[in-house]
């Protein structure tokens, strides 16, 4: 603690008169609560603090998934396998789509993988606060920790699923088929990053604006799926003509699925004015979903 | 000047909620920015401010409604404050539920994990007191159970032993003490103690149960409809506001006084009650109370009907007198009444009361026009008792004596 001294010197008297005031101006407090904070203020250290109940999240949210069944984690292999044979059933044998060559099967699956993962990274985190109401309404930590560790279980995931399309690459390649890997595999993290921060951005930019008012989160349920038919993930791109194609590409999920297609399978779309315009549009969405999320998760019990 | 260590410091804090739903009309409001009707605002906390020394352990008071949970929200960073600022110099942990965060497919051990994470513990600190939190909560039979398999019982006494092991130094506890057997409460309650005397930890403490609250905290702060009334002693604390000093009103005003949230009529109001004749509210062996109630009308009123409920000291329901279809009126009258109420069956004891004007609908159910917290009274052991009461094992009425035939 520490004093304040405000010495004022009379010239008639020639005295000196000291005031000291007992405000510990000077007092560093560990946490000030109050109702106004800067946007952008993000307490990277508390996060960094907090960093086991992020794990603790995501080894819970695999933990609790496949509780009480009998084939457990054998799901996390049968659900893309069948969503790509279901897919290459009737968008590739009933309805006769091109895949550019590419074998119908590890095209969906691509296109899958790539799909499910962005729609996971969006589709958990459109209801987080409302969905942990129960535990934010009851503890503070700092808030940020549940969607992290929600893309840290999506990654999980995808890193699974992705094994599991390198070996069925190999099984067509020993067949014959005609998959060309390339350089720009090395590039699939940075694909991944962005999808990621596109579909929390958005997310957090739902769960934000649903706290009061829930009609986005009605809207938004619908508007995934829809998204997903105007993005290149039963198609390719190169399938549409003119300026269909360009508004295709303004998609920013397109130029990423795009790319990645390109390269795990050597043709595909690589623009990279698209991806440029891509990335600026996540950049952007994000820190919107982090800075409306910011805003929001301090006093949202009161209104959820 | 003795250096005080201030861990808390609470300054000027106000808390305003909205009341009424969330729906078109309030959007539309909002976008119109029409002045808000303040009659749908609430100041749950009204300017409060105090400090807390490190190491003190202090009790938080005040009837339902008196802003203890909005304090404890916004202290544990659940809400921000509406206006002013806390300033706190130390972790905290609360405890406004124990428990949160668990997940009933988990197992015990694997929720302790869960929990203590969430209230702020690292996987390491987890690690090394794992034995003494299995040991405390007397479920190691169950730990690797999922918890839903649990009785409430067991629940709690996991989620308790869980929480007793933080190490933060301010520690919340709302009412966390009034669950689980007797024995495990003591234990509980012996472990607090030792966090406070022992490691000068800072605990802030809400509850009903004045006897946690004198057996250790020293300070009590007692809130009243969002504002501090009293900071200091705890046993001074409880005895005034808790105590008999209350007891000795015999006028309530209360025309503008905040009613229950669940009364939607406002056909009447109630806006004062008075004992008559008396300087305080005791009443002795075979005297009736006698009420006189000022009320005015906001609509035209038919048939209106009059109970009053009383409840013991702790509210519990114990008896109930009406009077029915006594007055009709217009709107913007205003009426008087005196009314006789017969107390003699009522034995020795503190009691609470409701007053309800009330209608009736064709099925006879009562329709509450409004409900008020009325005034207390206090029944004096007659001097004549045949025998000593227990109150908690025959209640507070005595049947008129058994006729032998």
């Amino acid at each position: 603690m520490s004093y304040q001294y405000y010495v004022l010197k009379d010239s008639y008297f020639q005295n000196l008169y000291i005031f000291v005031t007992g405000i510990d101006m000077e007092k560093e407090w560990k946490i000030v609560i109050k109702n106004k904070s800067s946007l952008f203020r993000f307490n990277l250290k508390e996060i960094w603090k907090y960093r086991d109940l992020c794990f603790t999240f995501v080894k819970k949210n695999y933990t609790t998934m496949y509780k009480q069944t009998i084939l457990g984690p054998l799901y996390m292999i049968l659900a893309p396998l069948l969503t790509s044979g279901v897919f290459t059933l009737i968008f590739g044998s009933i309805a006769g789509i091109s895949t550019d060559g590419t074998p119908q099967f590890l095209f969906y699956m691509a296109g899958n993988m790539m799909w499910s993962f962005f729609a996971g990274c969006m589709g958990d985190n459109m209801n987080i606060l409302g969905n942990n109401a129960y535990i934010m309404g009851k503890v503070y930590f700092p808030r940020l920790i549940i969607p992290i560790s929600s893309i840290i279980t999506k990654i999980f995931k995808f890193i699974f699923e992705l094994f599991m399309f390198f070996i069925f690459c190999f099984v067509f390649i020993a067949r014959g088929s005609e998959v060309n890997f390339n350089i720009m595999l090395l590039a699939l993290p940075l694909f991944m990053i962005q999808l990621a921060l596109l579909g929390l951005g958005i997310g957090m930019i739902i769960s934000s604006l649903t706290v009061k008012y829930k009609d986005l989160g009605v809207i938004a349920g619908f508007g995934m799926k829809i998204w997903m038919y105007v993005s290149p993930v039963i198609y390719p791109v190169s399938g549409l003509e003119g300026g269909l194609k360009v508004l295709a590409m303004c998609n920013p999920v397109a130029p990423v699925i795009e790319a990645t297609r390109y390269a795990f399978f050597g043709h595909g779309m690589l623009l990279t004015p698209y991806l440029i315009l891509s990335v600026t549009v996540t950049i952007i969405i994000f820190m919107t979903g982090l800075i409306l999320f910011n805003k929001v998760e301090k006093d949202f019990i009161d209104t959820i | 000047m003795a250096e005080k260590d201030i861990i808390i410091k609470v300054c000027d804090v106000k808390k305003e909620y909205q009341l009424g739903n969330i729906d078109y009309h309030s959007f539309w409001n909002g976008i119109r920015n029409k002045k808000k009707d303040t009659s749908k605002k609430l100041m749950a906390l009204d300017g409060v401010s105090f400090e807390i020394e490190r190491g003190e352990a202090v009790g938080i008071i005040g009837g339902n409604g008196a802003g203890k949970s909005t304090l404890l929200k916004i202290l544990s960073r659940i809400t921000t404050p509406s206006e002013g600022v806390v300033y706190m110099d130390g972790t905290l942990s609360s405890m406004l539920e124990v428990g949160t965060g668990f997940h009933p497919e988990l197992t015990g051990r694997e929720n302790i994990y869960v929990n203590g994470t969430i209230l702020g513990m690292t996987k390491k600190e987890i690690d090394e007191k794992l034995e003494d939190i299995i040991e405390f909560s007397e479920c190691r039979r169950f730990i690797d159970t999922p918890v839903k398999r649990y009785s409430s019982g067991m629940y709690v006494k996991l989620a308790f032993s869980v929480a007793a092991f933080l190490e933060s130094e301010i520690m919340i506890l709302d009412e966390v003490l009034s669950v689980g057997d007797v024995k495990f409460q003591n234990k509980c309650l012996g472990k607090i103690q030792e966090l406070v005397s022992k490691e000068g930890r800072t605990v802030l403490c809400v509850s009903h149960n004045m006897n946690t609250i004198s057996r250790f905290c020293e300070r009590c702060l007692v809130l009243d409809h969002g504002r501090l009334i009293f900071d200091g002693d705890t046993r001074e604390a409880v005895r005034n506001y808790f105590g008999d000093n209350k007891i000795s009103e015999t006028v309530l005003e209360c025309e503008n006084s905040r009613r229950f949230t669940w009364l939607t009529r406002e056909d009447i109001r109630l806006k004062r009650a008075e004992y008559v004749g008396k300087e305080d509210s005791s009443f002795g062996d075979g005297e009736a109370v006698i009420l006189k109630i000022n009320f005015k009308n906001n609509e035209d009123i038919e048939k209106l009907c009059f109970r009053v409920e009383i409840q013991d000291d702790v509210e519990n329901p114990v008896a109930t007198a009406f009077i029915y279809d006594f007055y009709n009126g217009y709107k913007g009258e205003q009426g008087e009444f005196t009314a006789k109420l017969d107390i003699s069956m009522l034995r020795e004891g503190k009691y609470r009361t409701i007053y309800t004007f009330f209608e009736r609908d064709q099925m006879n159910e009562s329709i509450d026009l409004d409900c008020i917290i009325g005034l207390p009274f206090k029944k004096e052991s007659g001097k004549n008792k045949e025998i000593e009461w227990h109150a908690s094992a025959w209640g507070c009425v005595e049947l008129p004596e058994l006729i032998l035939k």
